[in-house]
């Protein structure tokens, strides 16, 4: 069953920055994006792209504080989903971070970057913008085809 | 809610750990403990079942990879198999396969483990 009002065009989530969160975005994501149009599949790409997303502010920008805010937009575009996660954390150069190398990281014990690639490959635009204290945003696009 | 449950399991000396619902930044800490007792009790031949899991974020894939090394050098070997479509896209997407043996089905697991060529 799907209880989002049809006509609405934006959603704004601000929860706190906690793991036990993740779910919660997760579905109100998914449960946006199916009725945009997007089939499962897609989907489930743009929710693993948010999840990636807030994972870092709730790891990276906030250090697991729990008593920061993560902020969640979702907009509803003519053919287009835009979902913008927002903090007001470390930030992070977006420039800098690159595909790891998997067998590097695994000799190293470090787990660092996946997130990031991850979002750049399931979502069709991604866009950083980095002011760390004050707003740090990652703008994630996903085009109905 | 969306939960996540790990069940142990052996079989002929090969440890099973058997995935349940969401695996995501939160729900990470549960599998890596499992992973840790099994270590701590020197099991290092593993095969991770993925039937019943939902969902998969890096934060779950960052567990295999925390431990494989230190399982490797102990002669043993972690195996992933019977996952959904949509979870292994995500293995797929990060270059695992290349890295991890990935198997359509645990008794496949099981017989490499037991025949290793």
């Amino acid at each position: 069953m799907n209880i989002l009002p049809k006509t609405q065009k934006k959603f704004h989530l601000q929860l706190p920055s906690q793991s036990n969160n993740l779910a919660l975005i997760r579905e109100l994501v998914s449960k946006v994006a199916s009725q945009v149009g997007f089939d499962t599949d897609e989907a489930s790409k743009i929710e693993l792209a948010v999840d990636e997303a807030c994972t870092n502010v709730i790891k990276h920008a906030y250090s697991n504080n729990a008593n920061e805010m993560i902020d969640v937009l979702i907009k509803i575009d003519n053919r287009k989903l835009i979902i913008i996660v927002s903090d007001k954390g470390k930030g992070f150069n977006p420039d800098k971070v690159q595909v790891p190398d998997l067998n590097d990281s695994i000799k190293s014990g470090r787990t660092g970057g996946l997130g990031i690639c991850l979002i750049k490959t399931l979502m069709d635009k991604v866009d950083f913008s980095m002011k760390p204290g004050l707003k740090n945003q990652v703008k994630m696009i996903k085009y109905l085809r | 809610m969306e939960g996540f449950e790990v069940t142990p399991n052996e079989h002929s000396g090969i440890s099973i750990l058997a995935l349940k619902g969401y695996l995501d930044a939160h729900t990470a800490p549960a599998l890596e403990t499992a992973f840790q007792k099994l270590i701590d009790d020197k099991k290092y031949n593993i095969i991770v079942n993925f039937t019943d899991l939902n969902y998969i974020s890096s934060a779950g894939l960052g567990v295999f990879m925390g431990f494989i090394e230190d399982i490797r050098k102990n002669s043993g070997d972690i195996k992933l198999t019977n996952m959904k479509p949509k979870i292994y896209r995500v293995f797929d997407l990060l270059g695992f396969p290349t890295l991890y043996d990935i198997l359509d089905e645990e008794e496949k697991a099981i017989e490499k483990f037991n025949k290793p060529s």
